[in-house]
């Protein structure tokens, strides 16, 4: 059985409403991808376009680095290495703490454009 | 095989046809050469490409060569520059891409041209100028620019003007800094040809082309309380023809009509634009997949187009309560929205536009697709950007995707389609059928076929 797709589809008008339930899910393809996603995320939260993910959005390009910790750090770890930054290079530092080397160079592209040569 | 009605508005079928691509071909893409931006200017004689390394390259029309008929006014690179360096805010610790987000051109008004570029914080205005002709016989210096012993002078010359190679030159005559604490979006020149626009996050600015050290702030939605932030600002344009109405879209697919009469600051929407929704069928991805991530409004001004995720709308300006037109662009895609979210996919931001006449409208989908709808036919045809498809005056195949286990020849299944080969940025000629379409780092220029 085919679903159909597109906006809004109305589940059929039939006689059992738990019926009418189940093909709700599966006529809304949405809502089948949205039980996938959950699914694989428990802790997902529940405003996806709330607060946390716009956040996300302004705060983009955001590197944060702080002297006063790092020296305290090092002041506290004489012998030993200091923790490096996870894969997430963006976390804020305090336990990460970002080496020289593990910041992204910044290029500058002074290099021609392909489009024009 | 269906073409899609152009700028004649007799409603003939065209054929689209491969005309030039330019780019690399090595597989391996350099970031700073993605394409972020595609702009023709105001005679379409002159096309304009942004990239993520902050370079601006402009293709120039050639004149139609009777002993080349078939060469139809190619696209030739006429001036390149660098427009914007990376930075980095020490105060804010907040890394500032060179990335070009936006090109607009403004009106022609001499010889030279002008052009609006912007990355994330501060936008550029260059001039473009052509230079043929060089002085010879200066007086104070010879040729080699030394400067001569003014006591060994004894004769006056005039200088002569010399005709030289065409060199053309790219100066920023203006830069319009610090007045963005949010990532720019867009920028919009008004018609009155002295203000435009430019649109972050959650604030809209309104700049004089001559004043860089002032702006106005016109729309300003940061709540008091970030906590209660619910939506930002995602594209703005000013109106074609009246110079006082701008329109803003929102993430949440709203779209806020503004007219600079009414007060100082437009926070009060003139007009709103929104779609009801159908409340059985929200869900997690709803709000997601109705940004929108572009408006335009049409030549005429009486409409304009939103572009969400899976598809593009067509707004009368006089009814706020629905589009009068909706077109799908890729709704095979909703059965896949788990996984587009977990590639980061779903919030691709496509653009769109419309072409000449409005007649027709175009905007970018994965797998180098990209679809035209035909606003009176009611046709729509995928086409596709790609080196395959590109001998010289190749007509396009139409392109289709099919959802099911049965695969028809020629048809792609959606679970092969490439979605890191993004069209987002397209243009269309602003009276012929010549269209720029960006794949990535190479950029692709077709036009409807000569009878």
């Amino acid at each position: 059985m085919a679903a159909p797709v597109g906006t809004g589809a109305r589940a059929e008008d039939s006689g059992h409403e738990k019926q009418d339930f189940q093909e709700k899910e599966s006529v809304i393809p949405e809502r089948a991808e949205e039980a996938k996603l959950k699914a694989k995320y428990p802790n997902l939260g529940q405003k996806p376009g709330g607060s946390d993910f716009l956040m996300k959005r302004l705060q983009k390009g955001q590197k944060y680095f702080d002297s006063g910790d790092y020296n305290m750090a090092k002041a506290k770890m004489k012998n030993k290495q200091l923790p490096t930054a996870g894969p997430d290079k963006n976390l804020v530092t305090g336990d990460h703490i970002p080496k020289p080397q593990d910041l992204p160079q910044r290029k500058s592209s002074l290099v021609a454009s392909k489009l024009a040569g | 095989m269906a073409g899609v009605a152009g700028g004649g508005g007799n409603g003939n079928d065209f054929q689209w046809c491969f005309s030039q691509v330019k780019g690399a071909v090595d597989e391996d893409v350099a970031e700073a050469d993605i394409i972020s931006t595609v702009e023709f200017n105001y005679s379409g004689d002159l096309l304009a490409t942004g990239d993520k390394g902050g370079r601006v390259v402009i293709f120039q029309r050639e004149q139609e060569n009777k002993s080349r008929p078939h060469s139809r006014g190619e696209y030739n690179v006429y001036s390149t520059f660098q427009s914007h360096e990376p930075e980095f805010d020490y105060l804010k610790s907040l890394e500032i891409e060179e990335k070009i987000n936006k090109i607009r051109w403004l009106p022609q008004q001499n010889a030279a041209h002008f052009l609006l570029s912007t990355n994330d914080k501060t936008i550029k205005l260059w001039k473009i100028s052509e230079r043929d002709k060089r002085a010879e016989g200066y007086n104070l210096k010879d040729e080699d620019g030394r400067l001569r012993d003014p006591f060994k002078i004894t004769a006056l010359r005039v200088p002569i003007l010399k005709p030289m190679d065409l060199m053309v030159e790219a100066s920023p005559r203006r830069i319009f800094a610090n007045a963005h604490t949010y990532h720019i979006n867009s920028i919009s020149v008004n018609s009155d040809h002295e203000t435009y626009l430019s649109a972050d996050d959650l604030r809209i600015n309104l700049w004089h082309l001559e004043i860089t050290d002032r702006s106005f702030n016109i729309v300003d939605i940061k709540p008091a309380n970030m906590e209660e932030l619910t939506e930002v600002i995602t594209a703005a344009e000013f109106h074609p023809h009246h110079c006082n109405v701008f329109v803003y879209s929102s993430s949440k697919g709203t779209i806020r009509l503004c007219d600079m009469r009414s007060s100082a600051l437009c926070d009060r929407h003139s007009k709103f634009f929104e779609e009801p929704e159908d409340p059985s069928s929200r869900s997690f991805f709803s709000e997601i997949i109705s940004s929108i991530s572009d408006v335009k409004f049409s030549h005429s001004g009486r409409y304009m187009m939103t572009r969400d995720y899976l598809s593009v709308k067509v707004w009368d300006l006089n009814m706020e309560n629905r589009p009068v037109e909706t077109y799908q662009v890729h709704e095979y895609l909703r059965s896949k929205l788990c996984s587009l979210y977990e590639n980061d996919c779903i919030f691709d931001k496509f653009e769109c536009c419309w072409n000449g006449s409005d007649g027709a409208i175009m905007t970018g989908s994965y797998n180098n697709f990209f679809r035209m709808f035909d606003r009176n036919t009611r046709r729509d045809i995928t086409l596709e950007a790609s080196r395959e498809s590109s001998k010289p005056r190749a007509i396009l195949k139409p392109r289709k995707v099919c959802t099911g286990g049965k695969r028809k020849k020629d048809e792609i299944n959606v679970d092969s389609l490439d979605f890191n080969k993004k069209i987002l940025h397209t243009a269309w000629h602003p009276m012929e059928n010549i269209i720029a379409v960006a794949a990535t780092n190479n950029l692709y220029i077709f036009q409807d076929k000569i009878n």
